[in-house]
């Protein structure tokens, strides 16, 4: 006998909004279908209609709230390539250093949730405990402990002090010394073990066919990252190796401890560069362009187009942008968050599972759903054309009729 | 194979607490009273948490009105549209209920007329509360 039953749009076991229809034949999952776009915010339509660039730098940051130098990373990278625009060698230094300590706290938080979601709480407070110590740092060195507003068209906005650099130098140590101790805790603990060795595999073949990027494509043995492929920023000189779990277990396996396996060697390869970025750190201007109000006119007057790739925590993210001449917001803006290709790999991975094994599974992506929905206009001959508020009720009581007179 | 966080467990029992402490130990039968007994002076409260750097700290908007010359160039960069501008006086009000604490405004500005505080425990209910309109 089978039985469907739907996980979403709102359910405890998912912190955002989708939909997960599940066919179980008594425990176990037979067939999965993925629902997405339960929820819109229109972000890319504010970016081409209501601000200016500098404006969208900010609504980038907020599209993913722990991604929040990733989506400005991409973004400023295609506005710079579609304006030629050479950047300071500090200020790629200091993106470097900002990129990575997000990858810490976003791998340590998530670490913290997959071990929330197995029902092991305590050692969820020990890995945030352990993230306070980078959130500190975000905070002494950015001035606020989540949304940075670091990146700006050409550079960065603040240069790292000084005296702040003893401090993260310690708080590397901290991570160096305390990771073994968090390796112990999450790869040789009977708990975590039994949930996630062999739970949720996701074999090379279907990472690679499903177009799977970030840890999760790492963790089934493909060695994809956008700072080994494609290095941007400073990324060319710290020569970044993509994380399999082989280096560390001898195997791939593709499962869900694998998944946790590439995420903390990721914390670990953070750290070194982070470490080294620091000793390299180049001395000179942190910004192509000090003067705002210039480069409000310059964008203003650039015409062009730009692909930002940047490799977020969770995986590729894609930022497309198009400026056009005396046009002021972007003229075309188009996000590929990394949850958009990794979505589609929960269903070779829950196929098998059992109902109780979702919520671990789940997030073994590390999903970030609101992230992923994005808007669709429909162009119409060449125009633009946007469907508001009226013309939609005016649809909706058109079908209504329609219905009632028997049609379809 | 073994529970190795157990032993991790046993030594939290005996660490002092990781977090950050609240004003006061217990919660207070009436909060208006206790206020009144911490501005006598007659009970101490918790300090909050300090602020790692003043400088680079990114706290409420204030702004010098005298320095202000109404260019608007402040309105133009802000993302959460947080400011207005007041046509007769040619000054500018900041709702601090839609500011997102960027810094924009402060690094355009050419007078130097706004700066950012140290302020940032400014929760109410009331959204245009004095508190969080700066003019």
């Amino acid at each position: 006998m089978k039985y469907e039953i739907p996980i979403g749009p709102i359910h405890p076991a998912l912190k955002e909004p989708i939909l997960l229809q599940l066919t179980v034949e008594g425990e176990e999952i037979k067939d999965v279908d993925v629902i997405a776009s339960q929820n819109h915010r229109g972000i890319e339509w504010i970016g081409m209609n209501r601000n200016n660039p500098v404006q969208s730098i900010y609504i980038a940051e907020r599209i993913c709230g722990i991604c929040n130098i990733s989506h400005p990373a991409a973004v400023i990278l295609a506005v710079e390539e579609a304006m030629n625009m050479d950047v300071p060698d500090r200020a790629q230094y200091i993106r470097v250093i900002q990129c990575e300590l997000e990858r810490i706290h976003s791998h340590l938080l998530w670490a913290g949730v997959a071990a929330h979601e197995i029902g092991f709480d305590s050692l969820l407070h020990y890995t945030w405990k352990v993230r306070e110590k980078v959130m500190d740092i975000l905070e002494l060195v950015n001035g606020n402990r989540v949304t940075k507003a670091i990146m700006m068209y050409g550079g960065v906005r603040r240069d790292i002090k000084k005296e702040h650099i003893p401090k993260i130098k310690k708080m590397l140590e901290y991570y160096k010394e305390g990771f073994d101790k968090l390796a112990k805790f999450f790869l040789e603990d009977k708990t975590i073990e039994m949930r996630t060795r062999n739970v949720g595999i996701l074999t090379k073949e279907d990472a690679l066919k499903l177009g799977a990027i970030g840890p999760t494509a790492r963790a089934s043995g493909v060695k994809k990252d956008v700072r080994q492929d494609q290095p941007y920023f400073a990324y060319p000189d710290f020569d970044v190796k993509a994380i399999t779990p082989d280096m560390f277990t001898g195997e791939v396996v593709g499962d869900t401890y694998d998944r946790i396996v590439v995420r903390l060697l990721e914390v670990k390869q953070s750290v070194e560069i982070i470490e080294r970025a620091l000793d390299e750190l180049p001395s000179g201007d942190i910004l192509a362009e000090p003067k705002l109000v210039k480069l409000l006119m310059d964008l203003k007057k650039a015409e062009g187009e730009g692909v930002g790739r940047h490799e977020a925590p969770r995986g590729e993210v894609i930022h497309y942008v198009k400026l056009k001449k005396d046009f002021e917001p972007f003229f075309s803006w188009k996000v590929r968050a990394p949850t958009y290709s990794n979505i589609m790999s929960w269903i070779p991975m829950l196929k098998g599972c059992q109902i109780a094994d979702v919520p671990i599974v789940a997030a073994s992506i590390d999903p970030c759903i609101s992230c992923t929905n994005r808007v669709i206009r429909i162009n119409n001959d060449g125009k633009r054309e946007i469907i508001g508020g009226d013309e939609l009720h005016r649809l909706s009581v058109k079908k209504t009729k329609r219905l009632l007179e028997g049609g379809s | 194979m073994k529970f190795t966080f157990i032993p991790e467990l046993f030594r939290q029992l005996f660490s002092k607490p990781y977090t950050n402490l609240f004003p006061v130990k217990y919660a207070p039968a009436s909060i208006k009273e206790t206020l009144e007994k911490v501005e006598k002076g007659e009970i101490k409260i918790t300090p909050p948490v300090e602020i790692p750097d003043k400088e680079t700290f990114r706290g409420k908007i204030q702004y010098d009105r005298e320095k202000c010359i109404g260019c608007r160039l402040c309105i133009k960069v802000c993302p959460a549209k947080a400011i207005e501008f007041k046509e007769e006086e040619k000054k500018i009000r900041i709702y601090v209920g839609r500011c997102i604490f960027c810094g924009q405004c402060v690094e355009i500005c050419p007078k130097n007329a706004l700066s950012q505080g140290e302020e940032f425990l400014m929760a109410d209910t009331n959204k245009v509360n004095e508190n969080w309109i700066v003019e």
